[in-house]
């Protein structure tokens, strides 16, 4: 029961998430990548203000798999290091959350860019 | 400077040429790509490729041996060899030219290369047709081809990038068109059909700034041509069995028609669009139909060269329409201006119809 | 000619008589639909790792690890421009579209070269994204050290 309510909603604040960018792309016909950029941007505003957490306990993976969770992750890790050792956290804590994702991103792109070609 | 009195007595009215010597398209050929070898003219196609790799290594290389394939077939069709081509004039969507110039390479002829985003074909016809009355050549080759792949990934997105395409886009047509156009006094009076006038467009800007609405920054230089080219004639649309435009897709066409009827021609009933024609949009994700320097030049040369060979067409209006835009002018925030070349084509019935 | 604004205006006028219309409706379930499917895939690749005792807060990283290689496989397999053409940003938010966005570039241009051509453009999307990402996060920082830390 629980695992079902993880699933949904995941869906429905990951789906939600969806439907504000693609309202975004068509009818403030801003270009995807720009939506993508803004998204990033507003994820860590959010974060900032508090308010994605509680999006993240709703919605699980919905709020953290979209890419304002990407905001939110690096948000939060500054904010610890911030707490932890003052200004330099600044500048490490983000990446440092981030990392895991960053270095997937970069490894597996290229792995699959060096093993596929675009399709004939 | 003080202008002196001159006459181009080959000129008719402020933009339009009108050939003393109309030089006879001796032979034209169409290679297409697998998709538009399944759209509604795949069986009128020279040569259908089955990948679109064109068995090379990449997207460019693959445009430049459409090309080549599309210049020899129309050759072969005229029986003649690369050798007997005073000239090659050839267009394409690459930067600098990047599919004809090295199939220029190959084919070892003097060679033009002409930029006129999907215009290509008809200012290359014209430029072509011009030098044969001109007395410069017997014979000139004439092409133009575009690849969706390789368009795709210098104007828009990578191939693979997962984003929708709206529903104003259009899709780039992979495959070329080539022509042999020769001088009517080496073929004699059977000869047809033949380019009887040209009219160049002039660059309209009204402002589009999005790169996938392509259609509607080309209507109105499409307009501002056909209304040029029925001005200096005198003719109105209904002297062509057919005014077809190049690549202005679903609403670029009706945005044609409306700015041709603000003018006082109603180009309704015989205004088609190549774009329109090549693939069958319920089919076939293309949203407003097909674009690039290829789609008017297949569409040519695999139809309506057929049709006004064997008179079932008297006359019509080619209209290939471009858009001079590339990544740099619209990240820096230009406009899309357009360009159209308009290029009338007879068939014998219809020259005979005019003796009468 | 280079239109004048009020010949522009005018054009805008009649150009938007003939524009197809988006299906903005249309386009708005199928961005959830398929944004919601892949954030539910996401929870069961999360829930896997819960499972394994991996606490909520550490369970991020390797959840979007997963999903960027499911991203990378399914761009390299030639599907993912399908599900985007379908689901519009309900495929390219989520980070499985930050991972094609990555791939689908880095692929095309690997035969301009290793260095400038797949290695330089496979960030032409996820570069401004990440870049964006840490000025934005960083001055949320700033901002949060100012208010909240005490000196």
């Amino acid at each position: 029961m629980e695992l079902a309510v993880a699933f949904i909603g995941a869906f429905i604040v990951g789906g939600l998430l969806c439907v504000a960018a693609q309202l975004v792309v068509d009818v403030g016909r801003l270009p995807p990548p720009t939506v993508m950029v803004l998204s990033v941007s507003l994820g860590a505003v959010a974060s900032g203000l508090g308010l994605y957490d509680p999006l993240v306990k709703v919605g699980g993976a919905g709020a953290t798999v979209p890419l304002p969770g990407f905001g939110h992750v690096l948000v939060q890790g500054i904010i610890a290091d911030v707490s932890r050792h003052g200004l330099v956290g600044l500048l490490g804590g983000g990446l440092e959350a981030a990392a895991m994702g960053v270095t997937a991103a970069v490894l597996f792109g290229y792995l699959a860019a060096l093993f596929f070609n675009p399709k004939v | 400077m003080v202008l002196l009195e001159s006459k181009a007595d080959k000129r008719l009215g402020r933009q339009t040429v009108a050939f003393a010597n109309p030089p006879v398209l001796a032979a034209a050929a169409a290679v297409a790509g697998p998709m538009e070898g399944e759209g509604p003219l795949g069986r009128l196609f020279d040569e259908v490729v089955p990948d679109r790799l064109v068995g090379q290594k990449t997207w460019e290389q693959a445009e430049v041996k459409l090309l080549e394939k599309a210049i020899h077939r129309a050759l072969g069709k005229a029986g003649l060899k690369p050798t007997d081509l005073d000239w090659i004039v050839s267009g394409d969507l690459l930067n600098q030219l990047g599919a004809s110039s090295f199939a220029g390479r190959t084919l070892d002829r003097p060679f033009f290369g002409v930029f006129g985003a999907c215009a290509a074909w008809a200012e290359s016809l014209t430029l072509a047709a011009m030098m044969i009355d001109g007395g410069f050549a017997h014979r000139v080759g004439v092409a133009a081809s575009s690849h969706h792949e390789a368009a795709e990934r210098q104007f828009r997105y990578p191939i693979e990038m997962g984003y929708q395409r709206p529903p104003t886009a259009t899709w780039t047509v992979t495959g070329a068109g080539a022509a042999v156009l020769v001088d009517p006094r080496a073929v004699g009076d059977g000869a047809w059909p033949r380019i009887t006038h040209a009219t160049p467009g002039r660059l309209v800007d009204m402002g589009i700034k999005d790169p996938f609405d392509l259609g509607s920054a080309m209507a109105p230089a499409a307009a501002d041509t056909i209304e040029a080219h029925l001005r200096d004639t005198g003719r109105g649309p209904g002297d062509y069995d057919l005014i077809i435009t190049g690549d202005l897709g679903q609403a670029g066409r009706a945005i044609a028609v409306e700015l041709l009827m603000q003018v006082g021609y109603n180009a309704e009933p015989v205004l088609d669009d190549c774009g329109l024609m090549i693939y069958d949009r319920k089919r076939q994700d293309v949203h407003c139909g097909g674009s690039g320097c290829a789609c008017s030049a297949t569409v040519f040369a695999a139809r309506f060269f057929g049709d006004l060979r064997a008179g079932r067409m008297r006359r019509m209006l080619l209209v290939s329409t471009g858009a001079m835009f590339s990544p740099t002018t619209f990240q820096q925030g230009e406009s899309i201006p357009g360009i159209a070349y308009a290029v009338a084509v007879e068939s014998q019935s219809a020259a005979r119809e005019e003796d009468r | 000619m280079k239109a004048t604004m009020q010949q522009e205006q005018e054009f805008k006028k009649l150009q938007r008589k003939h524009l197809p219309s988006r299906p903005v409706l249309r386009n708005a379930l199928l961005a959830f639909l398929v944004g919601g499917a892949i954030s539910a895939v996401g929870e069961g690749v999360r829930q896997f790792f819960l499972a394994r005792g991996i606490g909520p807060e550490a369970a991020a990283g390797p959840t979007a690890a997963v999903m960027i290689f499911l991203g990378a496989l399914l761009t390299g397999l030639g599907v993912y421009d399908e599900i985007g053409r379908v689901g519009g940003m309900g495929a390219f938010l989520p980070i499985t579209g930050f991972a094609n966005s990555i791939v689908a570039p880095a692929m095309d241009f690997k035969r301009e070269g290793w260095i400038l051509g797949m290695g330089a453009k496979m960030f032409t999307i996820a570069g401004p994204v990440v870049v964006y990402g840490l000025l934005t996060s960083f001055a949320v920082g700033l901002v949060y050290y100012i208010l909240y830390i005490p000196r």
